[in-house]
């Protein structure tokens, strides 16, 4: 075990996995020279080389569609889309081509590609660069989502990624890079895709929660500790495929549910969630789902606004109190 | 081998197309791919080739035709081939089409069955209309699991005090309360609600029989249509009130005692004279709409009686019953009843009612809602005169109890007129001997 | 080339050409549905193209792909139940008209979005390089409607910035569905967007399949040579609508017969006869070989099965992965039983 920072697992994680394998490689702006915007990939350039960590022109189609290219030859190729809002632009090579090419020419294709992205607000960067998109990609079948919430995950997910066979979406967020965290050591210590995972035993509340919102959910649960409210916090930490059997068996003790996400609320990760627990628990339900997300606006610069508009641990608090007494 | 041209598949979502222009006439040569019509779609007109060679033979369909895509358009020759008009007919009808042009037919009219009396089917009556807002389950406001923890253990909700919003009651509302009856000593009573709680084992049924589907008779069709129609499209209105009908079974009884047993007297024949009579001073409800702008009040007064048959229901009219005796009124419904159930009901016998009455008090049937025959105004639900206890001066007496349903058309009377109808009819059947007068 | 070979190739684009037209007719009586986009008139540029490729270069094109399943090496009985939506259709009945693909063959397809595979092809070329199949080409169309989307852009400059081994083919027919060449592009001839790329780049005839293979093979010397990428605008037509169900308002008839009369077929066995290399009752026995390939491709196609309920849920993952959801019906049905 070694504490380290969510960075720094995935940096990790990316660099073990390409020692060990041949085919691995990265592509994407600034990953190579620049070692990374968020510095994930620091040192890498120097170490495998410019074949093996290429830098690309900001052309976020080709990023993908090559990344799908090399895939079909048999190369593991590992994407990065300096954020998530910039998989607009590659929207087309990301849902319907990597998505669908293994379906529709029944096997023929292979895509073992794994695509990194960065989501998520708080920095003041304005609505275009701070979204938390997840839902849409999540909706596609063909693709598998995943997005940690806590540096171990990530090591664990990323290694899994890189050595599915599918194509697989790796949504990180942007301030979880400096969170720490215990990281189990070991070039084979994998965490499952497809399975979320309870972070926190309770029995009062159940809060179901991924990536940022997991750190937001943990300390609103030692708030609610202080009040004797013992919250039980399940990680989904994939989206697609969805993962309810440890989110059931929690609502079928606590009953009642709260599910946070950074992104908006209509249409979003909560909206399937609690469709979920009512179709599959709907007997045990002693009180409405609550569901804590973005506020539904264009998130803007102002700082405050910005805080505002953003799912704070305090609201999965209040949220989880309002559930447990109403 | 003659080959048959049909409507092609011109875009991807087409369904059908038009054969707007003939381009090679019957007798012309064909050289495949030879433009050989016009085809107009939603989209655009385009031409279509022929895929054969020969001589056009026949066209199967006149220009300006519209037809779904595969349907046969024209029969292709080979060279020196003749096919007589048989054999081209033959050549369609085996690829499922129609040997000649069809245009577009405007679709018949279902023929207007026999006038048909509404069905005792299961009706709310006026007093059963809800005309509340949502009612949560059960008229408590509680959680699923709330709800499953109260049915396990036997608790009506409605005694529990619910501490969630808005006075949902939840779980730790069902537990305080059995935790209450624990308390209170009422130990026992919990004991035993919970004991009686055996587990359910499970049950297997014996054998069943298979479902049963049976074809609709003409008759039940007919009604059922008719029935449909009156129910969606005029507007009902219903008022009950209850008889005295004391007076009227006594003459009955009187009168009857005075009759051959063939001839006796039914409650029902004195009712239709009593309705019939009332009608004259409420000639509204004798009426029917016409053109949705006018009213006509019927001259006649004929009441329509339902008869039940096999198959359904008819109305059989007793023509002028204002005018006629009750003596005559019961022969005439005996007859006429007796002719529907056997089958050799006359025109004559389900012409013309202007007003119709259903009886269901044979069947001892509390109180009931009949739908209007259109194009009727309004129709009589009559239900069983029964002994119940009634208070009169103060005191608490046997009497006999009758209540009958109006169903009116709000497009020709309005409650106050009907109500009035009621009061007035009330002066017959509660006073009977009026009917003799 | 051997007589064979020229034999060979003459029927190879007669089975394209009967193909096609036999497609069209499946389409108008209801037995392919969806769209479909024939390859009527630009044999050449398939069979010229694949008859210089080697064994270890990739094919790549867009929807208008059954020319290129062919000369690919697929069997036309394979192609024609993919059309039909048939199981033992290339593709299991589950891609059609526009999802034609052997990876076997090193043909990958067969795609519906304009110009979304072109930046998979860089990707096919990056992954040979990375993999140090030096010899290796990949060979992309792509048609002249696709020159103007942002995926071209992309494309090409990585692929030059790389400088990887991708032979560009824009088929230009002269029109983007039902836009002319001249009312979308901003220059006239599309080899010039190469030279916004520093790319080398050709234009040349697509009506004569000898010319064709001369020119490419030419061409990919110099790409095997490490030349780089290039662009080789082929001028070709076709005879037919974009797809079935085009009324091709945005042509005359002048304009179509007067390609008609280049006909590459025609072309093709004009010269053969010329040359000696066969009579043309040699080359009508081949056009009946390829009627009688074709007319036994559509009835291998009709007795195929249709895949059955199972194949709706195969294939979306490589790995065994559990469906989130069958749809209503068999949902319920999954939970009777």
């Amino acid at each position: 075990m070694a504490r380290m920072t969510m960075r720094e697992a995935i940096s990790q994680a990316l660099w073990e996995e390409m020692e060990r394998d041949e085919r691995v490689f990265i592509q994407g702006e600034e990953v190579g020279v620049w070692g990374g915007t968020y510095a994930v990939t620091k040192g890498f350039y120097d170490h495998f080389g410019e074949k093996r960590v290429r830098d690309t022109p900001i052309a976020e189609t080709a990023i993908i569609g090559s990344a799908i290219g090399a895939a079909l030859t048999g190369l593991r190729p590992v994407a990065e889309l300096m954020t998530i809002n910039f998989a607009f632009v590659a929207m087309d090579h990301i849902v319907n081509e990597a998505a669908k090419l293994h379906y529709m020419f029944a096997g023929q294709f292979k895509l073992p590609l794994v695509i990194r992205a960065t989501s998520g607000g708080g920095r003041q960067l304005a609505a275009t660069h701070s979204q938390t998109p997840d839902a849409i990609f999540a909706h596609f079948p063909g693709l598998k989502v995943v997005s940690p919430g806590t540096p171990a995950d990530a090591k664990g997910l990323l290694k899994s990624a890189i050595r599915s066979d599918d194509p697989v979406l790796f949504i990180e967020n942007a301030t979880l890079y400096q969170t720490r965290g215990e990281v189990p050591e070991g070039v084979d210590v994998l965490e499952p895709l497809g399975k979320s995972k309870v972070q926190r035993e309770g029995d009062a509340v159940t809060i179901v929660a991924y990536s940022k919102m997991v750190q937001a959910a943990l300390q609103a649960a030692d708030m609610l500790a202080e009040d004797g409210i013992e919250a039980e916090v399940v990680d989904l930490r994939s989206l697609r495929p969805l993962d309810m059997d440890p989110v059931i068996e929690s609502f079928k003790r606590t009953n009642r549910a709260v599910v946070a996400e950074e992104g908006w609320r209509s249409y979003g990760i909560g909206a399937e969630v609690s469709a979920r627990i009512y179709e599959l628990a709907f007997d045990y339900v002693d009180a409405p789902v609550k569901r804590v997300a973005q506020a539904e606006v264009p998130l803007p610069y102002n700082a405050e606004l910005e805080q505002l508009a953003l799912p704070q641990t305090e609201d999965i608090y209040r949220a989880a109190k309002e559930v447990v007494n109403g | 081998m003659a080959d048959l041209v049909t409507m092609p598949k011109l875009g991807f979502d087409m369904a059908e197309g038009t054969l707007v222009r003939w381009v090679k006439s019957e007798g012309d040569s064909v050289a495949k791919g030879d433009v050989i019509a016009e085809i107009e779609t939603d989209k655009a007109t385009v031409e279509v080739e022929s895929s054969f060679s020969g001589k056009m033979a026949r066209h199967l369909v006149e220009e300006e035709t519209t037809l779904p895509v595969n349907a046969p358009i024209a029969v292709i020759t080979a060279e020196g081939e003749t096919l007589s008009d048989e054999d081209i007919d033959k050549l369609v009808a085996a690829a499922g089409g129609e040997p000649k042009a069809k245009k577009a037919e405007a679709k018949q009219e279902p023929k207007e069955e026999l006038k048909q009396a509404e069905t005792p089917e299961k009706e709310p009556t006026a007093e059963e209309v809800v005309k509340e807002g949502v009612q949560p389950v059960g008229g408590v406001r509680s959680s699923p699991l709330a709800r499953r923890i109260a049915e396990d253990k036997e608790v009506d909700l409605k005694k529990v005090e619910g501490s969630g919003p808005q006075g949902r009651v939840v779980k730790k509302d069902v537990e305080a309360y059995l935790d209450e009856l624990r308390k209170e000593g009422r130990e026992e009573e919990a004991e035993v609600v919970e004991k009686v709680m055996q587990p359910v084992t499970a049950f297997s049924p014996g054998k069943v029989p298979e479902d049963e589907v049976l074809p609709m008779s003409r008759l039940r069709q007919a009604i059922g249509r008719r029935m449909q129609d009156s129910n969606q499209n005029f507007p009902h209105f219903y008022l009950t009130r209850e008889y005295r009908t004391d007076k009227l079974l006594a003459l009955r009884k009187e009168i009857n005692q005075l009759l051959p047993e063939a001839e006796k007297i039914s409650v029902n024949d004195f009712i239709l004279k009593a309705v019939a009579l009332a009608l004259r001073q409420y000639p509204n409800l004798n009426a029917s709409i016409e053109d949705d702008t006018h009213i006509r009040r019927f001259g006649h007064i004929n009441i329509g009686v339902a008869v039940a048959v096999e198959g359904g229901l008819m109305t059989v009219v007793v023509s002028d019953t204002d005018q006629k005796p009750v003596r005559l009124i019961a022969r005439e419904v005996r007859e006429m009843a007796g002719r529907a159930r056997d089958g050799k009901v006359r025109n004559d016998d389900i012409q013309g009612s202007t007003f119709s009455i259903s009886n269901l008090g044979m069947y001892g049937i509390d109180n009931f809602a009949a739908i209007i025959n259109p194009p009727e105004a309004a129709i009589l639900a009559i239900s069983a005169a029964q002994t119940v206890p009634v208070v009169e001066d103060g005191e608490l007496k046997v009497g006999s109890r009758m209540k009958v349903t109006l169903s009116a058309d709000h497009r020709v009377t309005d409650g106050a007129e009907a109500a009035e109808f009621m009061q007035v009819l009330a002066n017959y059947l509660e006073e009977p001997m009026r009917l003799l007068l | 080339m051997e007589k064979q070979e020229y034999l060979d190739l003459y029927r190879e684009m007669v089975v394209i050409r009967r193909l096609e037209e036999r497609a069209a007719e499946l389409y108008q009586q209801g037995k392919i549905g969806g769209f479909l986009h024939l390859y009527i008139g630009q044999e050449a540029v398939c069979a010229g193209i694949g008859s210089v490729r080697q064994p270890q270069d990739r094919i790549i094109t867009a929807y208008r792909d059954h020319g290129w399943a062919i000369s690919a090496g697929m069997d036309p009985k394979v192609v024609m139940a993919e059309l039909l939506g048939k199981k033992d259709g290339c593709s299991m009945g589950k891609g059609g008209s526009m999802h034609m693909a052997d990876t076997s063959l090193n043909f990958w397809g067969g795609h519906a979005i304009v110009g979304a595979h072109i930046p998979i092809a860089t990707g096919l070329a990056l992954g040979d390089h990375y993999q140090e199949n030096d010899d290796a080409i990949t060979i992309c169309m792509f048609g002249d409607g696709a020159t103007n989307i942002g995926f071209f852009h992309e494309g090409l400059n990585l692929s030059k910035v790389w400088n990887l081994p991708v032979l560009w083919v824009c088929e230009n027919n002269q029109y983007g569905m039902g836009t002319a060449v001249e009312r979308a592009s901003a220059v006239s001839e599309i080899r010039q967007k190469a030279e916004g790329y520093g790319m080398p780049n050709d234009r040349i005839d697509g009506m004569d399949v000898m010319n064709v293979r001369e020119q490419v093979a030419r061409v990919m010397e110099e790409i095997r040579n490490g030349g780089g990428p290039h662009l080789l605008e082929i001028m070709t037509y076709r005879y037919r609508g974009h797809s079935m169900g085009d009324p091709e308002r945005y042509r005359n008839k002048e304009e179509v017969k007067k390609w008609e009369d280049e006909d590459p077929i025609g072309v093709f066995r004009k010269y053969l006869v010329k040359e000696g290399v066969a009579s043309d009752e040699v080359l009508d026995e081949q056009d009946d070989l390829a009627e009688k390939i074709i007319e036994e491709a559509v009835e291998f196609a009709e007795a195929s099965p249709n895949p059955g309920k199972d194949l709706l849920f195969e294939h979306i993952y490589a790995e065994e992965t559990s469906i989130e959801y069958r749809g209503y019906r068999l949902e319920n049905e999954s939970e009777e039983n």
